[in-house]
């Protein structure tokens, strides 16, 4: 069923066992995203020292494939510098504009490349990008503090 | 005659398509926007191919026989709600029709039954749709004025325990909708235009979700102003109505200004046509208000109250069907009174949008999210619904559908 390449194991796996799930208290920078179409929200708490990523923490509400996907997320960036991570959200974009098209590169993306299904429904391509916009956000805030 | 749906979906030419691989569509997002019979995308297609010229000018034949056109839409949707052709004002949307008058009050001056100032108030209801609740936050934080609203109970009515508390001797305003899109209730509006007429307030009644399901007459229920969008009536897009009565539409001052709108001009003033042309600036949607005339005809053809007989029966149905689903909550009245065939729900863990995606797959189209009205999805305490929305060319085998695929759902999503 096409539906199946939407929502993978592991997909669903990391919605029902989040990573990285409660704000840690420590943190350099601390946003909060909506996805206004939907209504679900996320915060997410991220801890930079020394151009390193020490932590990555977050809440929030959400279909699965958006709480999936910043599970995933978290799990990616953690002990990465800011430039890694930077080159692993770029890379996730490009899957998530791919149209279906793409298979995403398991060297950086990891698990991750699971979400290359989602781009074939444009309806949840913002799901699996809040979170990761929410970072991107939060990695701009933290590095000017850095 | 009776109704028939397997006849009436023969009209929607939407329906001889299949959806998802071959499966056959339900359309359960009428709440959204309503499909199209053919006589109305013939009426807006035939306006184009054999009438189309700017109306109200033009020394032409093609002229007359659109100004003809727009006109006879403008008598037909008057029909339509018991209201007189000159309090009938095209707009693009009910959105805008809403925004038309609370921008219009802000417009009037000192001495206008319409002017606000920083002691006055605006009253709305928590279940109101963003449509019918910034524009007149807005308004109040431009004119200083507070903003009231009746809140929603738990079992999704009105609280109406304190109308003399929240309507007051200072409000200039009350807007309220006559159904939720979401909760589907119908609200009473008795009480609300007796105590907002004993001040001295106006009554603008959110009509989306009421004029194309049932009998709305604006005499019966004397509000003042009244919005519904034409696509939501299958009607086309683009085109909204709002109808006031007569001589506050003559007091209220213009909200767009320009061509067409006006009696007389200089170099540094102006004065306005009569109503409805005040509030019509520019060549307007002629072709959509031609659409909306057929589609009032076709929903008349069939009958309102036919109509509203048929979608009591059908969310009858639908709410004991969907109540014997597991982890089924319904957001909205569980009893068939006083409510529309609008009906949300959340389905135990599963997100809206997850279910969404999985009814789909089945050929089921519903939304999910928080509709419009996240203030209301916030006091009813749910951070997205599903809904289900019904309409006339929906059928028991629809409900069997949705029905299906919620189950379907729970399996999908609980093989983990």
């Amino acid at each position: 069923m096409e539906l199946d390449s939407l929502y993978q194991e592991v997909i669903l796996d990391h919605y029902k066992h989040p990573q990285h799930k409660g704000l840690n208290p420590v943190y350099t920078a601390q946003v909060s995203h909506v996805n206004t179409s939907c209504g679900d929200e996320i915060t997410l708490n991220l801890n930079v020292e020394n151009n390193v990523i020490t932590s990555i923490t977050w809440d929030g509400q959400g279909c699965s494939i958006s709480q999936a996907s910043v599970s995933m997320l978290t799990d990616l960036v953690t002990n990465k510098t800011l430039e890694q991570a930077d080159a692993i959200v770029k890379s996730f974009s490009e899957l998530m504009s791919s149209k279906g098209t793409a298979a995403g590169d398991p060297e950086v993306l990891e698990d991750a490349v699971v979400f290359a299904g989602v781009s074939k429904f444009p309806g949840r391509v913002k799901c699996a990008l809040l979170g990761w916009m929410a970072f991107k956000d939060a990695a701009i805030q933290s590095q000017g503090e850095n | 005659m009776s109704f028939s749906v397997a006849d009436i979906r023969k009209d929607f030419p939407i329906f001889e398509r299949t959806i998802r691989d071959g499966k056959r569509l339900v359309y359960l997002d009428s709440g959204a926007t309503a499909q199209k019979p053919r006589v109305v995308i013939n009426a807006e297609s035939d306006f184009y191919s054999k009438h189309n010229a700017a109306v109200h000018r033009g020394a032409h034949q093609l002229a007359e026989e659109a100004t003809d056109a727009y006109e006879g839409a403008r008598e037909i949707v008057a029909k339509f709600i018991g209201g007189q052709e000159n309090e009938i004002i095209f707009t693009k949307s009910a959105t805008e029709s809403i925004n038309l008058v609370s921008y219009a009050m802000g417009n009037a001056e000192a001495g206008n039954r319409f002017a606000l100032t920083a002691s006055d108030s605006i009253v709305v209801t928590e279940m109101e749709h963003h449509a019918n609740l910034i524009p007149w936050q807005q308004l109040a934080a431009r004119t200083g004025a507070q903003l009231n609203w009746f809140n929603v109970t738990q079992d999704s009515r009105l609280d109406l325990s304190n109308v003399d508390q929240i309507i007051t001797a200072n409000t200039k305003v009350v807007a309220i909708t006559h159904q939720s899109n979401v909760l589907g209730t119908i609200n009473p509006t008795e009480a609300i235009v007796k105590r907002a007429h004993e001040v001295g307030a106006v009554v603008v009644l959110d009509a989306c979700q009421s004029v194309p399901h049932m009998s709305v007459n604006v005499a019966e229920l004397d509000v003042d102003f009244l919005a519904f969008s034409g696509h939501k009536a299958v009607g086309p897009t683009g085109v909204g109505v709002l109808w006031g009565k007569a001589e506050l539409l003559d007091e209220l001052p213009p909200f767009l200004t320009g061509g067409s709108m006006i009696e007389n001009v200089t170099m540094s003033t102006a004065t306005w046509a009569p109503v409805p042309q005040k509030f019509e600036a520019g060549v307007p949607n002629m072709a959509q208000a031609v659409g909306l005339g057929a589609a009032c005809k076709y929903l008349s053809g069939l009958g309102m109250d036919a109509v509203r007989e048929h979608e009591i029966a059908l969310t009858g149905y639908a709410l004991e069907k969907m109540s014997s689903i597991e982890g089924m909550r319904i957001v909205g009245p569980l009893e068939n009174i006083a409510r529309g065939a609008t009906i949300s729900f959340t389905l135990a863990d599963i997100h809206p949008h997850d279910i969404g995606q999985y009814v789909d797959s089945q050929g089921v189209a519903v939304r999910t999210g928080h509709h419009c009205a996240w203030p209301l999805a916030r006091a009813m305490k749910v951070p997205a619904t599903t809904r289900a929305s019904f309409y006339l060319y929906n059928d028991e085998h629809d409900v069997d559908a949705l029905v299906e695929a919620l189950l379907g759902a729970q399996k999908y999503f609980g093989r983990f």
